[in-house]
């Protein structure tokens, strides 16, 4: 059945009649070959956008909510309203304990301060953190480690420096491990320096020290700022985010409905925000893509259509020859498929090209707004196959009408 | 060879229609060579074009070769066309695209022959009209006389029992059109059955039998003593 595909006159046929009309072929496939460009091109580039921004809050996982406390806003169980909140870290066990789907939750508190070395300071946003923050927000590390348990268990003086803290207060070239800096007067010995990541949450966080320890020099007591909460993957972060302030509000006698009590982000809510755009931006982009890519193939069907018309006489000769109406069809799809794969082909080709000039002018550098444009293979194949069976089904139409007539009919044609 | 019986042919012109073959009885026997003559108009082609089944008669019997020819999918159509036929156009009908090789070749194409195989003998064919030196040239590159010895190579490469010539020296000059008809008449020496239609009378008079149409029927059947063309060369 497809034996003739692997014949050298199938081709040698399709060759021929390519170069006897040129012009004629390459104009056709310009349509195809712009319609896969276009749809490699955008796909590419969402597929890039969609990189960047993953990989801005790639460090966050992203199905989190922070709650923190506020002033509430309704009076309740003969407190007034304008009563200050503040969240404890028995609120937070009880939190951790008592609502469903919490993957992980992270307690924190935050201070600003002035941060001195030798004859260089500056202010810094000092963070108390347990060792769990790293899982819910990874820290690149350049340098030494992130806090760890026996750095809370013993109220360690140690830090871990951001790489802008770093810059503020260290010499080029300075190795910060092991160094000491004074954070309120006190000596805190560095263990680790991290990346600056792209997108800050929350306050900022230039350093890190243990909970514990911030514990102490601030006299926190039990007392935290506020509290990051990471759900499980097949929970609502929503959910999660109403369920456990509902706790909180009956933790410290605040009205059910008071809405103002707690502060809150819901990062999932956000990422799902983007996410959704991005959905829609490569939805958009397959639409235009593939309408384009129609319009190609029709372009191909319409102008072989015109070629049928022109060869009437030829295709009477062949019939006068011996062809039969299967023979004449096929041939005539293969040639509607080849140009259709070429100009295919070609358009991917230059869609990558164009991607790879998208990742040269845009893709570079660490704030890049197109990180790693690219297709997958997949789409590719997806691609490809449309344009076999687009090809095939156009292709039908001027092979029916090359063999709708009588031979004699063909051959009187002029 | 072939049998006709009662063949009816008419052409529908706007609301009416032209009767054109209005009732031919024809036989013929194998290793004839019948020359069809008629004024312009007298329905020639159309008779050529029935026995070639590149058109469809309306009513009355076709057998050829034993087999009749009635109610054709166009497929077998082509099969018989590719086995027993052999077409000669008076336009010669060359694909302009191909070169000469590959226009003798291509029925043997559609035969479903080996390219190898298929090369040397259209090869072999254009040698027997002596155009071996023009194997790789396209039509376009050749006189009217050698496109009309290129359509004979391919008419006779399948190597058909029947060969059908519409008017194959109505566009060469007389002494192009004598060589012609020399190699037609070797071919019938060599026993292939050839109906040609023709204007002209020394043509005519070149085949072995005569078959006049006017009006639609066929007017006169004349057995002739053939003129060998190469006295006229
Ligand atoms: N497809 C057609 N539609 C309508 N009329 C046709 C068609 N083909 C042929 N005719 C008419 O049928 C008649 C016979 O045509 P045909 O071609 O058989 O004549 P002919 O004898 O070969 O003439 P000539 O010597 O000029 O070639 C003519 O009047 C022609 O106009
Ligand atoms: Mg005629």
């Amino acid at each position: 059945m497809f034996r003739f595909l692997f014949d050298r006159d199938t081709w040698q046929e399709v060759f021929d009649s390519f170069s006897k009309n040129k012009l004629r072929s390459i104009l056709t496939m310009v349509g195809v070959w712009w319609g896969i460009l276009l749809l490699i091109g955008l796909l590419g580039s969402a597929r890039g956008l969609e990189n960047s921004f993953n990989r801005l809050f790639g460090s966050f996982a992203t199905n989190s909510v922070f709650v923190w406390g506020q002033s509430t806003s309704k009076p309740f169980m003969g407190f007034q309203e304008g009563r200050q909140v503040k969240l404890s870290l028995s609120d937070a066990k009880k939190v951790e304990e008592n609502v469903e789907g919490i993957e992980f939750l992270v307690p924190r508190n935050q201070n600003q301060a002035t941060v001195v070395r030798n004859f260089l300071s500056g202010s810094f946003g000092i963070n108390g953190d347990y060792p769990l923050l790293d899982q819910v927000q990874k820290k690149n590390l350049i340098h030494g480690r992130f806090i760890n348990q026996n750095d809370i268990d013993d109220n360690k003086k140690v830090v871990v420096i951001s790489e802008d803290a770093y810059k503020q207060l260290f010499e080029k070239d300075e190795m910060p491990i092991g160094e000491y800096i004074e954070i309120n007067n006190i000596n805190f010995m560095v263990i680790g320096m991290f990346e600056n990541g792209n997108v800050n949450m929350g306050p900022t966080s230039d350093m890190h020290i243990p909970f514990t320890t911030f514990q102490q020099i601030y006299n926190q007591g039990d007392r935290i700022g506020w509290m990051m909460i990471t759900g499980k993957p097949e929970y609502d972060i929503k959910q999660i985010e109403e369920d456990a302030k509902l706790l909180l509000k009956n933790l410290n006698k605040i009205h059910p409905k008071d809405s103002r009590a707690f502060g809150s982000f819901n990062l999932g809510k956000e990422f799902a925000k983007i996410t959704g755009f991005l959905t829609g931006m490569q939805f958009l982009t397959w639409f235009v893509g593939i309408a384009t890519l129609i319009a190609g193939v029709f372009a191909i069907g319409n102008i072989l259509l015109i070629t049928v018309k022109e060869r009437t006489k030829e295709i009477g000769v062949r019939r006068a020859l011996g062809a039969t109406p299967f023979e004449i069809k096929r041939q005539i799809v293969v040639e509607a498929v080849f140009l259709t794969i070429v100009a295919g082909i070609f358009g991917i080709i230059t869609g990558g090209w164009i991607l790879i000039g998208l990742d040269a002018a845009f893709g570079q550098g660490d704030d890049a707004a197109i990180v790693n444009a690219s297709v997958s293979i997949s789409v590719v194949f997806i691609a490809l196959v449309i344009l076999v069976i687009l090809g095939t089904l156009i292709g039908l139409i001027p092979a029916f009408k090359a063999t709708s007539v009588k031979p004699i009919e063909a051959l009187r044609e002029e | 060879m072939l049998k006709i019986h009662q063949l009816h042919k008419s052409y529908p012109i706007g609301d009416s229609s032209l009767h054109v073959l209005k009732g031919i009885d024809l036989n013929v026997e194998d290793g004839e060579m019948v020359a069809i003559m008629g004024s312009s108009g007298s329905g020639k082609s159309t008779l050529l074009n029935i026995i070639g089944m590149l058109d469809e008669a309306d009513s009355g019997d076709y057998i050829l070769d034993g087999l009749p020819i009635k109610n054709l999918t166009e497929k077998k159509a082509a099969v018989y066309r590719n086995k027993f036929l052999g077409f000669i156009f008076q336009s010669f009908n060359l694909i302009n695209y191909k070169n000469a090789l590959e226009n003798v070749a291509l029925p043997l194409y559609y035969q479903g022959m080996k390219r190898k195989e298929r090369q040397e003998k259209a090869l072999f064919h254009l040698g027997k009209v002596g155009l071996t030196d023009w194997a790789k040239h396209l039509p376009k590159e050749l006189s009217g006389g050698q496109k009309q010895r290129v359509a004979i190579a391919r008419a006779l490469a399948a190597n058909p029992k029947l060969l059908l010539a519409d008017e194959p020296t109505g566009a060469l000059d007389s002494a192009t059109s004598h060589e012609i008809m020399a190699f037609i008449q070797q071919l019938n020496d060599e026993g292939k059955t050839i109906l040609m239609v023709t204007h002209e009378e020394d043509i005519a008079n070149m085949c072995k039998r005569i078959v006049r149409l006017k009006d639609g029927v066929i007017m006169e059947d004349e057995k002739v003593n053939q003129v060998r063309a190469q006295e006229h060369v």
